[in-house]
C-alpha cells in the first residue's frame, strides 16, 4: 500500500472496511504530512485535536459495523465554510478572530458522513481571485514546479489551499467553492479533480457569501470516483437555504459504469480562443479523440454568447458581493478599526472596511456599488442579467438538440508563477476563468479532470459541462475521460 | 463612460470604504479598465430578453409564520468587537 496520506478516498474507505488500517493511522499520516508542508501554506488553521477525536469516533463506528459513506476519511475544509468554534475567516483580515457559533450545512453533512476535519484551507480573500494571492494568510503554493525551476507557482484560486493540499497528499480530499471557476481552475492547475455541481445541489448555508446567485460548494479530490463519493455526502436539500433544491440525491458512485456509447459530446467552437496556447488545443483534441474511442458521438456546437460571459460576470458578481459584504461593518463580528477622537459611526465603518478588506475585495465591492448605483443600474446590472439569460439559453438550446455533455479546456494556460501577474491589470487575471464562468452563469454542473502535462511538466485539465441535475451522467463521462487520459503524474516533493 | 477622481471618491463613500485622496487617481484608472471590459456588453442585442432572477426555475418554499429560533443572545454577541449589557456597542450616533 502507498503511504496512507497518499490514498484516494475510495482506497482508504476500502482499507478501513477491510480492517487494513484505522482512521487514527490515516489521520496521523495526514497530520504528519501537513506539519512537514508549511512551505505550501495550504492549511492555515490546524485542528489536530478535533481530527483525532473524530478519528477515534470513526474507528468505533467502523468496529461496530455502522460506518457511513465517508467514515474515518481525513479531509480539509476551505476557510470559507463556517466551522463551529474553529476560525473561519474567508481568507480575510476583516474576519480575524471570528469563531462561528454554528456549522455550515455542507461541513456538517460531511461530519455526519463520518469525515475527519484536519483543518482549514487557504483561499483568496472572500473567494475573489484566481491565484490565491489575495489571501490575508499569504500565498498558497502549488506543489508542482516547472521541471527543475524552483520558481513558486500558483495553485490557482480561489480554492488554492484546497488544490495544493490535495495535490501534495496532505489530506485525502478537500472542500472547495466555485463562483466563477474557483474549484475547476485550481483543480486543473494541480492535476486534481474538482466538480462544481448544479446551482442548488449543495446548501450555501454557513458558507461565507460572495455572489449568492453563483456560489456553489463542491469536492476537490484525487479521482473522479472520489468526487462522486464526496459530492454525494456534501449535497442534499436544506431548509435553511431557500435556493437549495428539494430533489433526491442519486448514488453518484454507482453511475461510474464506464459506458458512454452513443452519448453526444458537444464541442463548442467559441471556446477556441485567439492566442490560446497550442498545447491546450492539442489537449482538447486528445480529449475529443478519447471520447470518440469510447463510443461517444462528437458534435460541433455553438454557444454564441460565450464571449460576453466574463463581462457579465464582472457586473453580476461584484454587484452581489457589494451587497453581501455590506455586513462587514465592525459591529457584530471580526475586525473593528481603532477610532480617533471624535470619530462617529460612519468613520468606524469606513476605517474598518479600509483596514479589513484587501485591494481586490475593495475593488470589487466598489465596482459592485457603482453598477448598482442610481443611474447605472439599468445600463450595467440589468443589461448583465439579460445577457445572463442569453448565456443560459445558449446551453438550453444545445441540450435540447440532445447533447449530453460539453467538452472544453478547463483553463487557458497551465499554472503561472506567483507574482507574475502583479503588474498586469485586473482584467488580465479575470481571463483565467474564461472557460469556467459560463457554467456558473447558467447554473450548470462542471468538472475539471486532469488530462495531461505541458512541456514544462505542469498538469493541464479538461472540463466537462453537464445538463442541470445530471451530475451522475457527468461523473460517468468524466470517469471515462479520466481512465482514457490515464493521468498518474505526481509533483516531485521539494517542500 | 469614464470615471474621474470625484466619481471614484463618491463610489468609495457609498461603499463605506475609506480611500486616501492620493489613492484616487489609481483607483479611478482601475475602474476604467474594468468598466471598459464590461462595455462589451453593449454589443449584445438584448431586446425582448428578460433579466435573469433565478438560474434554476423554482418556487420558494413557505412555512408557517411562527417563531422557530431565538433566545441566543450570548451566542449572537459572542463575536462582537464591543458588546455591553446584552447589546452591540458602537460610537455615539445621535448628538
Amino acid at each position: 500500500m502507498s503511504k496512507l496520506n497518499e490514498l484516494t478516498l475510495s482506497a482508504a474507505r476500502d482499507a478501513l472496511r477491510a480492517g487494513e488500517t484505522t482512521s487514527k493511522e490515516l489521520t496521523e499520516a495526514c497530520l504528519g504530512a501537513i506539519e512537514g508542508a508549511g512551505a505550501l501554506n495550504a492549511f492555515v488553521h490546524h485542528t489536530p485535536e478535533i481530527a483525532l477525536e473524530r478519528a477515534a469516533a470513526a474507528d468505533a463506528r467502523l468496529a461496530n459495523g455502522d460506518a457511513p459513506a465517508m467514515c474515518g476519511l481525513p479531509i480539509g475544509i476551505k476557510d470559507l465554510f463556517c466551522t463551529k468554534g474553529v476560525a473561519s475567516q474567508a481568507g480575510s483580515r476583516i474576519l480575524e478572530g471570528f469563531l462561528p457559533e454554528y456549522e455550515s450545512t455542507v461541513s456538517q453533512n460531511l461530519a455526519d458522513a463520518g469525515a475527519v476535519m484536519l483543518g482549514k484551507l487557504n483561499m483568496d480573500e472572500f473567494a475573489m481571485g484566481s491565484s490565491n494571492e489575495t489571501s490575508t494568510y499569504g500565498n498558497a503554493v502549488n506543489p508542482w514546479r516547472r521541471g527543475n525551476d524552483d520558481a513558486q507557482l500558483t495553485p490557482g484560486g480561489s480554492s488554492g489551499g484546497s488544490a495544493s493540499a490535495v495535490a501534495a497528499d496532505l489530506c485525502l480530499a478537500a472542500t472547495g467553492t466555485d463562483t466563477g471557476g474557483s474549484i475547476r481552475q485550481p483543480a486543473a492547475f494541480t492535476g486534481t479533480v474538482g466538480i462544481k455541481p448544479t446551482y442548488g445541489r449543495c446548501s450555501r448555508w454557513g458558507i461565507v457569501a460572495f455572489a449568492s446567485s453563483l456560489d456553489q460548494a463542491g469536492p476537490m479530490t484525487k479521482s473522479v470516483r472520489d468526487a462522486a463519493i464526496m459530492l454525494e455526502a456534501m449535497c442534499g436539500h436544506d431548509p435553511k437555504d431557500s435556493t437549495s433544491a428539494d430533489l433526491p440525491v442519486p448514488n453518484f458512485e454507482a453511475a461510474l459504469n464506464g459506458d458512454i456509447k452513443g452519448k453526444k459530446i458537444g464541442i463548442p467552437k467559441e471556446y477556441r480562443m485567439d492566442g490560446m496556447p497550442e498545447e491546450i488545443e492539442t489537449l482538447w483534441q486528445d480529449g475529443i479523440a478519447m471520447m470518440k474511442d469510447a463510443g461517444a458521438e462528437i458534435v460541433d456546437i455553438s454557444l454564441p454568447h460565450t464571449k460576453y460571459a466574463l463581462p457579465a460576470y464582472y457586473v453580476i458578481a461584484p454587484a452581489e458581493a457589494s451587497s453581501n459584504l455590506a455586513r462587514y461593518d465592525g459591529v457584530r463580528y471580526g475586525h473593528r478599526a481603532k477610532l480617533d477622537q471624535g470619530d462617529g459611526i460612519t468613520e468606524m465603518y469606513e476605517k474598518t472596511r479600509a483596514e479589513g478588506f484587501g485591494d481586490e475585495v475593495k475593488r470589487r465591492v466598489m465596482i459592485g456599488t457603482y453598477v448598482l448605483s442610481a443611474g447605472f443600474y439599468d445600463a450595467y446590472y440589468n443589461r448583465a442579467r439579460r445577457v445572463r439569460t442569453l448565456i443560459k439559453r445558449d446551453f438550453e438550446q444545445v441540450f435540447a438538440q440532445g447533447i449530453d455533455a460539453i467538452l472544453t479546456p478547463a483553463t487557458p494556460s497551465a499554472a503561472f508563477g506567483l507574482g507574475e501577474m502583479t503588474d498586469a491589470d485586473p482584467v488580465a487575471m479575470y481571463l483565467n476563468d474564461v472557460f469556467t464562468v459560463t457554467v456558473n452563469l447558467a447554473g450548470l454542473p462542471g468538472i475539471a479532470v486532469p488530462a495531461g502535462l505541458d512541456k514544462q511538466g505542469l498538469p493541464l485539465g479538461l472540463q466537462l459541462i453537464g445538463q442541470p441535475w445530471a451530475e451522475a451522467d457527468l461523473l460517468c463521462v468524466a470517469h471515462v475521460l479520466e481512465q482514457a487520459a490515464g493521468f498518474v503524474a505526481k509533483p516531485a516533493k521539494w517542500w | 463612460m469614464s470615471i474621474d477622481e470625484s466619481t471614484a471618491a463618491r463610489v468609495a463613500k457609498l461603499a463605506r470604504i475609506k480611500v486616501e485622496p492620493e489613492a484616487l487617481p489609481a483607483l479611478a484608472g482601475e475602474f476604467n479598465t474594468i468598466l471598459g471590459f464590461i462595455e462589451q456588453l453593449n454589443e449584445v442585442d438584448i431586446d425582448g430578453v428578460e433579466p435573469m432572477t433565478s438560474v434554476t426555475p423554482q418556487v420558494l418554499k413557505r412555512r408557517a409564520d411562527v417563531v422557530t429560533d431565538g433566545d441566543q443572545q450570548a451566542k449572537v454577541l459572542s463575536n462582537a468587537p464591543d458588546a455591553r449589557e446584552g447589546f452591540f456597542a458602537v460610537p455615539k450616533v445621535v448628538e
